[in-house]
């Protein structure tokens, strides 16, 4: 399986119902596989950091075993907007 | 207890893996400290009693002097930041078997990887966006560290 940003941006939007996703390769910095990823999902919603960021962990835990360096921001669609808006 | 302290003299004598801070054990004589094992009861374990042992304890690659990857000297600098110089630092470049423990302690993919008050907070991304919002100035009044940036906030406004 080759993790690439499309695969990525795929199973998050498909198993999470993310409504929006980013996903940068940003394995030419890195020695290794790595990725930086923007997810916003209404699911976020009342979560907690970290209890979002191991929904994502979990999501891609297969791909993770592969991934070396990998950064994730975590928002809910209101938080998005309220950034886009800045 | 005798025989449970000569057994885990001879558990250290033969060099068992994952221990990492060995101390020299006088013939005769065991610490209870040092029934470290990687046990299978997590809380119990090396690794838990590790996190317990200090407030603010991270694991990242190299050292808070020399820090070897982005990620981990962005947690460096940011406790420095906030005036938080007192924490325990541990490398996992130095050890695999802890690189890879401390990821399935916490069940956490990737390093650096903190821990206040024995508890999993985050990785990089977290600590950061804590740092931003102003989560972390609070999460460490509750560990009773005052945060240098307080200060630095209050000479703002007497200008």
């Amino acid at each position: 399986m080759s993790i690439t940003a499309e695969s990525l941006r795929n199973k998050l939007t498909a198993e999470m119902g993310a409504v929006h996703v980013e996903v940068e390769d940003t394995t030419t910095d890195h020695c290794s596989t790595s990725f930086k990823v923007l997810i916003v999902c209404p699911q976020f919603e009342g979560k907690p950091l970290l209890q979002r960021h191991r929904m994502v962990n979990t999501c891609l835990a297969e791909e993770l075993k592969e991934i070396h360096a990998f950064e994730q921001k975590t928002l809910t669609p209101e938080q998005w907007e309220k950034q886009k808006a800045e | 207890m005798n025989h449970l302290f000569r057994l885990s003299a001879g558990l250290l004598r033969s060099g068992t893996a994952g221990l990492y801070r060995r101390r020299p054990v006088p013939e005769g004589h065991v610490s209870l400290v040092v029934a470290r094992l990687f046990s299978s009861e997590p809380e119990n374990s090396e690794l838990g009693q590790l996190i317990k042992k200090d407030k603010v304890v991270v694991f990242i690659k190299g050292t808070p002097a020399q820090p070897m990857c982005g990620f981990s000297n962005a947690v460096v600098q940011i406790l420095r930041m906030h005036g938080v110089d007192d924490y325990a630092s541990y490398n996992v470049l130095e050890d695999q078997d802890l690189r890879q423990g401390v990821k399935n302690f916490s069940n956490w993919p990737t390093i650096p990887q903190v821990y206040f008050n024995g508890e999993f907070v985050g990785g990089c991304d977290i600590l950061l966006q804590m740092h931003q919002n102003g989560d972390l100035v609070e999460e460490l009044k509750k560990l009773g560290i005052h945060s240098a940036l307080l200060d630095a906030n209050k000479d703002e406004q007497k200008k």
